[in-house]
Formats: structure tokens, C-alpha cells, sequence
């Protein structure tokens, strides 16, 4: 505070000028003192449950055993990285987890805006709100719940399977969860129709916050449906889609873990082993905890590189960004 | 507006492809839990001939009786009314109070204190490190795994400090008039003001804890009576182990119950109290949903 005077003035002067600023705060700290304590429970909340695991990252570098304290482990450099970029699945795991993401974004990105943009062309009211509340409900459901579901559906005994029998599609039931060709198909379907509403939500709002003005003078002007559709209310949402979009494009590395881990099983591994998995499978199943924290720490450092690069170019060509 | 307005051909042709359109994402969306449901409350052993799409062929209550007179499930059942009403109180509770001292412009230390927030949302220790964090903390095979680790959320006190952040100045100055300390200001002024963000917060909490199924898996080890029903249906689905059930059922009451049945009316009875609750709560959601989403 008195650094910019702090040559002129003479050593003891600043010093009283100190303490009595210092007064000043530990004044000011006891009158918050009730705020303080509400503020920090939540700090210390914080170090314990985020910064002590940020800390416990320093096993990636170490050989980790589970019955001793971090702090005896012996360091090993970057050897289970090295074993990583060894490793026979880390191509199928890797592959997995971008190819399932890339396909969700290309497919599941658009498909909601589509829809939130159909859905208030809707005239009646009470049937656009019903439309909207049933759009919802599959995102209030469990992963667990679908999981049973898609069992269902997708047994040899199945309505999949009777349906496309009967259609004369395929000549015998096919058991769809167990091979690895049908994996990703199951999970970007399951996901959209999971999610389409919910994620419309946003769209909607977005589209409402538009000023009718804009379409009372295109009416004017003698524009139809389609071209309002197209030159009004999509170009009005677009700050939206721009940060939706970054946040979609930096989480290709983070699957789904609660989807995948509940679909996955031994036969159709080789299409759904993602990153996520493979940390819980090398981690907490085979015990290989620092190889696991290992590949983590990698996943994270990509996924943080790929936030900041897309936060960037969407400042670039939108002036929209995140932070 | 819509009647002064004339539709061409063109455009009422449009109205109509658009309500087909979304009568079909409607009717795709309802279908296979409606699936589920009838094929519940079909007899078991007749369900497994298949072919019920509409309506169920032999109505029957008896898989439901199975699950109801199951222990292992309404154990679960109660685990996870449990860990949804106390985990929701707290949270919410918790999350609100660190919000609102943050909210205060006073608050000495604030910007270290967001930073310190903020930080946490692009970074985490992943995994292992979390997982070694929980069992050196002895909540492994605790009620409390399910509580204490989900206290707290920076991404939900970012939706309260919007919220706050638009409530009026002078109450706070009239309450402390009156003597009272920022603690009860907080849960005498602010909580009941700030009903519609409380509910929002409440409503993603409680979804999060009644359909966790994770936490159970990797921290309930030993005392498989504290995993929640989300966790029991994971290991039927996973590894089919309804067939114990439905034999356990069988020697009780009718045989027509199968695992298949019984995993079925589990599923239903999981879901349904959500299905109810949440049409009520959508007002709120959506709101909260938008201030999360502009701030965040």
C-alpha cells in the first residue's frame, strides 16, 4: 500500500504506517470474522478434496505401493509413462476414446440446436411445453436404468432383434452388447437420445432472449419461415453454440465413464476400452496405482491443452469466449 | 401474432411435418421405458415368450411383491433415500454458505479464495490419487463416502453467487441493525429469499445422489448392505446376479417370477420417483440451468 512513497518516507514513520494498516486489517478481519469462517470451511473443503489428490499426482513418477505413506516411495522418473506409450491397448484405448467423442460431437453437437430450433417453430404452446417436460425425462434417468434397458432391447430375445428378424433384416439374433462392431453405434444412440432435450434447454433460452422486433421487420420484409429459421435465429444463438462448442471440442478426452463402464464387458473390449476405464481397470482392479495415475495425468494435461487451444480460436473467429 | 398472419401452402405444410416430427422424438423417448413397465407387470415366466409391445398380455403384481419382499433390495432402497435426503440437505446447505461469504464484496482474501475455486475446475488429481484420498481418510465402507466427498460443489456456488449477487444491499445493512452476525443473516435473511436457486441446486444434487451408482462400486467393498440401489441394479445388469433373487423369490411366492421380471420392477420402482418429481421442479431447473450456464 505505501510502496510507491515508501523512499520518501522515513524509516519509522513507515513502519508506524505499517502497523497501523496492519491494525487496520486485524480490525477489519474480526468484524468479518462470522464470513471468514463460512469462507474458508469451503477453502479447506477444497484443499482437502481437490489439492491433496493434485498432490497425490507426485505417484505418477514414483513406484507407488499401497501400504506404505507417498512419501516412501521411491521415484522412478517417467517410466510409467514410457510403459504407457508401450503398451499393446493404449491404440485401442486411445482410439476409442477420441473416436467415440469425435463421432458424439459430429452427430450428437448438432442435433440438439436442430431440434431446439424446430421445437419453438412449434405454434400450440401447451403441446410445444408438454414436448419439451417429455424431452427431459430420459436425462433424469440413471445410466444403470438405460444400461438395464438396452439390455433389454438388445438380447437375443429382444424387440431388436424381433423386429429386424421380421423384417427379414438379419437371419438370427444377434447378440448385440457382445461385439465390439456394435459398440459405438449403442453408446452414440444412447447418448442422444439421453440427452437431446436436456441439452436443447440452453438453445431455448437462448433463442427466447431474441428480440421480436427482429422478426416483425423480416416479416416486413417478406421473409418466410425458413429464412427467419436460418438468418434470424440461428445467427442470433450463435455466441451460444461458440461456447457450448469449446467445451465440447476440450471434453473429447473425458468419455463417459458412468455410460461406458456400465455397457462395457469382456467381449466387447477392444471397442470400449476409453482412457477412463483403463485408469480404473490398471488402478483399482490390478492395483497399479502409480502406471493408472500415470495415464491420468497424461488424459488431464491433454484435455487442459485442448480446453485452452479451443478457447482460443473460437476468440479468434468469434470474439466469444470462455475466459 | 400467429392469426393475423397468413400461412402459404408451403408453411402449413411445414407445421405439420414439424408436429410429426416431434410426436415421433416424443414417442421414441417414451417407448422403451414404457416397454419396461409393461413388460414389469407381465407374469414372468409368460414374459419370456415375449411379443408384449402395448399393454401387458397376463397383468401381474407378482414381480413387484418379489421385490418388495426382497431384504437386499430395500436395504438399498433405503441406503439411497438415506444418502439423497441427507447428502441434499448438506450440500445445499454447505454450498450456499461458502457462496454467499463469497458472494460479500468485503470478504478479505476473495480474489485468492475464487482463484483457489476456480483452479479446481480445469485440474483434478484424477482417479487413483482421489481413491487413495477417500480410504487414508477412512471413509471406505461408510454411510459417509456418499456425503462428506459430494458436500461440496464450485461449480454449483458459482450458480448461487449469481444469485446473490442480485439481491438487494440494504438487507443485510437492516439485519445487522438488529444485531444479527453474518451466520444467521445468512440462514435467517438469505436462505428463505433465496428459495428458487436453493431448489435448483437441490434438485441436481438429489438426481446426482439418487443416480450414483459409481461411488458404491469403488468405495463399498466389505459392507455391501450400505450400497445403494443404483450399485445393487449395476451388479444385476453387469454380472446377471438376479438369478439368486428370483430363486430367493420363488421359494416365498409364485413361481412365475424370473430374474429377468425381477430386474425389470426393480428398475421401475427405482425410477419412478423421479419421473414424478421432476415436472414439478422444471420451472426451477430451467431457470437455474440458464444462470449456470451464462455465468459458467
Amino acid at each position: 500500500m505505501s510502496t510507491e512513497a515508501g523512499y520518501e518516507v522515513p524509516l519509522q514513520k513507515q513502519l508506524t504506517h505499517n502497523k497501523a494498516s496492519f491494525t487496520r486489517l486485524l480490525r477489519k478481519l474480526y468484524a468479518q470474522r462470522y464470513l471468514q469462517v463460512m469462507a474458508l470451511v469451503g477453502v479447506a473443503w477444497m484443499i482437502v478434496f481437490n489439492y491433496i489428490p493434485m498432490y497425490g499426482i507426485i505417484i505418477a513418477f514414483k513406484n507407488f505401493n499401497i501400504i506404505k505413506p507417498i512419501s516412501e516411495a521411491p521415484w522412478a522418473g517417467l517410466t510409467h509413462f514410457k510403459d504407457f506409450l508401450n503398451d499393446d491397448n493404449i491404440g485401442y484405448v486411445i482410439k476409442n476414446t477420441i473416436g467415440m467423442s469425435v463421432l458424439k460431437l459430429i452427430i450428437g453437437f448438432p442435433l440438439p440446436i436442430l431440434f431446439a430450433i424446430f421445437l419453438n417453430e412449434l405454434r400450440p404452446i401447451r403441446f410445444k411445453k408438454s414436448v419439451q417436460t417429455i424431452s427431459y425425462l430420459p436425462h433424469f434417468l440413471s445410466w444403470v436404468i438405460l444400461g438395464g434397458i438396452l439390455a433389454t432391447w438388445l438380447a437375443d430375445i429382444g424387440i431388436v432383434n424381433k423386429l429386424l428378424l421380421w423384417l427379414n433384416v438379419i437371419d438370427e439374433p444377434i447378440t448385440y452388447l457382445a461385439e465390439p462392431k456394435y459398440f459405438w453405434t449403442i453408446v452414440i444412440a444412447s447418448d442422444i437420445w439421453k440427452e437431446l432435450g436436456w441439452s436443447a434447454i440452453i438453445y431455448l433460452a437462448a433463442i427466447s432472449s431474441i428480440s421480436p422486433e427482429l422478426y416483425e421487420a423480416s416479416t416486413i420484409d417478406g421473409a418466410g419461415r425458413f429464412q427467419k429459421m436460418f438468418y434470424i435465429t440461428l445467427p442470433s444463438i450463435q455466441g451460444t453454440i461458440a461456447i457450448l462448442f469449446i467445451l465440447a471440442v476440450s471434453g473429447v478426452m473425458n468419455s463417459n465413464f458412468d455410460q461406458i463402464f456400465i455397457m462395457s464387458n469382456q467381449l466387447n473390449e477392444s471397442a470400449s476400452s476409453v482412457v477412463d476405464t483403463y485408469v480404473y481397470k490398471m488402478g483399482l482392479q490390478l492395483g497399479r496405482h502409480s502406471y493408472a495415475t500415470a495415464v491420468g495425468l497424461l488424459k488431464s494435461v491433454i484435455a487442459l491443452l485442448l480446453l485452452l487451444t479451443a478457447n482460443y480460436i473460437t476468440k479468434k473467429l468469434n470474439d466469444t469466449s470462455l475466459f | 401474432m400467429f392469426k393475423l398472419q397468413r400461412r402459404s401452402p408451403g408453411e402449413a405444410l411445414f407445421d405439420y411435418v414439424n408436429v410429426i416430427l416431434m410426436l415421433a422424438v416424443c414417442a421414441i423417448t417414451i417407448y422403451p421405458i414404457w416397454y419396461v413397465l409393461i413388460n414389469s407387470l407381465n407374469e414372468g415366466q409368460d414374459a419370456m415368450r415375449g411379443g408384449i409391445y402395448w399393454l401387458p398380455r397376463k397383468w401381474s403384481l407378482s414381480n413387484y411383491e418379489a421385490v418388495f419382499a426382497n431384504s437386499g433390495i430395500m436395504t438399498a432402497m433405503w441406503i439411497t433415500v438415506a444418502k439423497t435426503i441427507v447428502g441434499t440437505v448438506l450440500h445445499v446447505f454447505f454450498t450456499a454458505m461458502v457462496a454467499y461469504a463469497f458472494s460479500r464484496r468485503e470478504l478479505i482474501g476473495r480474489q485468492i479464495y475464487m482463484t483457489i475455486g476456480t483452479i479446481t475446475l480445469f485440474f483434478s488429481g484424477g482417479l487413483i490419487p482421489y481413491y487413495l484420498l477417500i480410504r487414508d481418510m477412512h471413509l471406505l465402507d461408510t454411510f459417509w463416502v456418499y456425503v462428506i466427498p459430494a458436500l461440496f460443489s464450485f461449480f454449483d456456488l458459482i450458480i448461487f453467487l449469481a444469485f446473490f449477487r442480485d439481491l438487494p444491499a440494504g438487507l443485510e445493512e437492516a439485519a445487522k441493525i438488529d444485531g444479527a452476525d453474518d451466520f444467521k443473516i445468512f440462514y435467517r435473511v438469505i436462505i428463505p429469499i433465496s428459495m428458487p436457486v436453493v431448489a435448483t441446486i437441490a434438485l441436481f444434487h438429489g438426481v446426482y445422489q439418487w443416480n450414483d451408482y459409481f461411488s458404491g462400486v469403488i468405495f463399498i467393498n466389505k459392507n455391501t448392505e450400505l450400497q445403494p440401489i443404483q450399485t445393487y441394479l449395476y451388479r444385476i445388469v453387469a454380472q446377471a446376479s438376479s438369478n439368486q433373487i428370483a430363486a430367493q423369490a420363488s421359494g416365498g411366492i409364485t413361481k412365475t417370477v424370473t430374474s429377468q421380471s425381477i430386474k425389470l420392477a426393480t428398475m421401475v420402482v427405482t425410477t419412478l420417483p423421479i419421473v414424478f418429481v421432476y415436472p414439478f421442479l422444471q420451472k426451477y431447473f430451467v431457470k437455474g440451468f440458464m444462470i449456470g450456464s451464462i455465468k459458467g
